[in-house]
């Protein structure tokens, strides 16, 4: 019996955080049940790097380089995947056109896992990771379960699960009775932490039987020269809401997020009244930030705004609003109004870096 | 092109979620419903698409009786018809809930010959967060599928439909009939018009009563999570408060 965890990897092949939680939870339920985990990767077609061209079965000529462990994770990831406990690592490889095709990946994780005869298949709860487990569950007509924050296993087909509701504003706590648990794990609720022992984890190659259907629905991937500070990954960022009054007062948001070199946020008012762009949105339904520094300027602080923005390690509020939600939140607040305080705290910085 | 775009019914919580007596719901006594955000956006992608090319626009949802609301609101953005799948309030999981989507898309297929050209989803609900109802129906109905969509265009050859996902585009090209998932931020959603309203108000909701099954999911209760509720230390009032705001950026040393 097995534990299969779906991992990816940033476009340079590390595996990326949110998959090292994943297996972290994975643990959970192999610690108890003394299961092995086996971590799922792709290889590095499948991965996109050679994913744009039409992709056919037929074109599926593999050369002897495909699948070996410097086209999966690397020596280091195969490390980093043993330092998590992990047991086994199995690269799926598939027709070398196919790129990211979340059907073809949810095949090959349904014959992986009746093959390692799994009890349960977990990713993390990324756009990838929802996206195919919830093929996987379709094509496998299992119940899926996603943003899990624990496990335990009660009995042979029985977990006791807690996922989140509301993006994490809410908890379920609730009982999955199937024959393999179908998960994924809230990255957010969930920290990567280290085996107490590591393994030297096993390696080898999985090549999954695949239909056309299977590839018919696959990512054309184009990598975008991103200018400026990613929100998502930004060390400081500087949010504005409604209270900032509209799309002109966001001059000075711009200015402190420029002077501490971070990125633009707004809550879901600002883009709903057409103040600023989609992208800069943080929250349940926007972008999740975790940074060390969240200025938040005329925001009240709704349950959906926090959702994407609880994790910053410290977090500042100005508001006219000493009862507003954020208060309850922030680690410090100034009380009055972000469009007389943005200006001079913008002024008083500039003066100070002369 | 016809087009059923699925929608959820979710209370407006604002500043704190409070729970019903028995825990297992969100106490809505003093709450207001809308539908989930994703999916305010997918009614209006189906609209655009439809005031472009022709065709309809049908609202669906599974919910209790008073879900009718949302199905309104969807008429009065723009939606042709609607239709209720009606709970006694018992939540439905995803399993059950994409049966019975399903089967309101074979009947259509059955009663008009043609299948909806296009069945569109929010990429998760607010309140259960999913993330594969949209996914489930496309293998009921043997249709293609891409999820958590942003951008959209639909043509003769099918659907272009774009993400972006790690700072990757992510581009998927779908024949028609097909089923999308969308994402807050393909588009911004209008506000209703007076004759809109005025429609919604007298235009007639279809009723199905689909059966509730199990899912395998099985609910023991909720709770809030314990999050360690600070007191926001006050640095001050008005622009007097600045000095202090400089010093505590200078001790987090994000100055330069």
């Amino acid at each position: 019996m097995s534990v299969v965890c779906f991992v990816e990897q940033d476009a340079e092949g590390v595996i990326v955080d949110s998959s090292l939680r994943a297996v972290t939870f994975a643990r959970m339920l192999s610690d108890q049940s003394g299961e092995e985990i086996v971590a799922v990767a792709l290889s590095a077609r499948a991965r996109g790097s050679g994913g744009a061209g039409p992709g056919s079965l037929d074109g599926a000529g593999r050369n002897p380089a495909e699948g070996s462990l410097s086209e999966g994770v690397g020596q280091q990831g195969h490390e980093v995947l043993g330092a998590y406990g992990v047991g086994d690592v199995c690269l799926l490889v598939l027709p070398r056109t196919v790129g990211y095709a979340p059907r073809a990946l949810a095949t090959g994780l349904a014959q992986l896992a009746g093959a390692a005869r799994a009890s349960a298949v977990i990713a993390a709860s990324t756009d990838h990771g929802n996206e195919v487990m919830a093929h996987l569950a379709a094509l496998s007509h299992l119940p899926m379960v996603a943003n899990c924050s624990e496990a335990r296993r009660v009995g042979p087909t029985t977990l006791q699960l807690s996922r989140q509701r509301w993006g994490g504003s809410l908890i379920e706590d609730s009982v999955l009775e199937a024959a393999v648990a179908l998960l994924t794990v809230a990255t957010d609720e969930v920290a990567p932490v280290l085996a107490p022992a590591a393994s030297e984890p096993a390696a080898r190659t999985f090549t999954p039987e695949l239909a056309e259907t299977d590839i018919a629905v696959r990512a054309i991937e184009s990598r975008d020269a991103t200018s400026g500070v990613s929100l998502a990954n930004a060390k400081v960022v500087v949010s504005g809401g409604r209270g900032i009054g509209g799309a002109e007062g966001f001059a000075a948001v711009e200015q402190l997020a420029g002077l501490l070199g971070g990125a633009v946020g707004v809550s879901r008012a600002v883009t709903s009244l057409g103040w600023r762009p989609h992208s800069e949105q943080v929250g349940q339904t926007g972008t999740r930030v975790s940074p060390d520094l969240y200025i938040a300027c005329g925001i009240s602080g709704a349950i959906q705004h926090l959702a994407g923005c609880q994790s910053a390690k410290v977090m500042v509020a100005i508001n006219t609003d000493p009862q507003a939600p954020i208060m309850g939140r922030a680690d410090y607040a100034v009380i009055g109004d972000v469009n007389a305080i943005l200006p001079a705290l913008v002024d008083a910085l500039s003066q100070r870096s002369r | 092109m016809d087009i059923l775009v699925c929608i959820k019914r979710v209370p407006m919580v604002g500043g704190r979620i409070s729970l019903t007596p028995d825990g297992r719901g969100v106490d809505t006594e003093m709450l207001g419903f809308t539908m989930s955000p994703h999916e305010e956006c997918a009614v209006e992608a189906a609209v655009r698409l439809v005031e472009r090319d022709g065709g309809s626009v049908t609202a669906l949802t599974l919910g209790p009786p008073e879900a009718t609301d949302q199905l309104r609101d969807a008429i009065a953005v723009g939606a042709n018809a609607a239709i209720l799948l009606k709970t006694d309030g018992r939540e439905w999981g995803p399993t059950a809930t994409a049966a019975a989507i399903t089967a309101v898309a074979e009947q259509h297929q059955a009663q008009t010959g043609r299948p909806y050209d296009l069945l569109l989803f929010g990429n998760e609900a607010a309140d259960t967060g999913d993330y594969q109802v949209a996914v489930r129906v496309a293998h009921l109905l043997g249709h293609p599928c891409a999820t958590g969509i942003k951008q959209l265009e639909v043509d003769v050859h099918g659907v272009h439909a774009r993400r972006e996902y790690r700072g990757v585009t992510e581009l998927f090209e779908l024949p028609l009939p097909a089923v999308l998932s969308v994402k807050e931020g393909i588009n911004l959603p209008r506000y209703p018009s007076l004759p809109g309203r005025m429609r919604a108000k007298k235009a007639q909701i279809d009723e199905v009563d689909p059966e509730w099954q199990g899912d395998g999911l099985k609910l023991d209760g909720l709770r809030v999570p314990i999050s360690e509720r600070r007191q926001a230390a006050i640095l001050g009032h008005g622009v007097e408060a600045v000095p202090a705001l400089v010093d505590l950026l200078e001790r987090l040393g994000v100055l330069s």
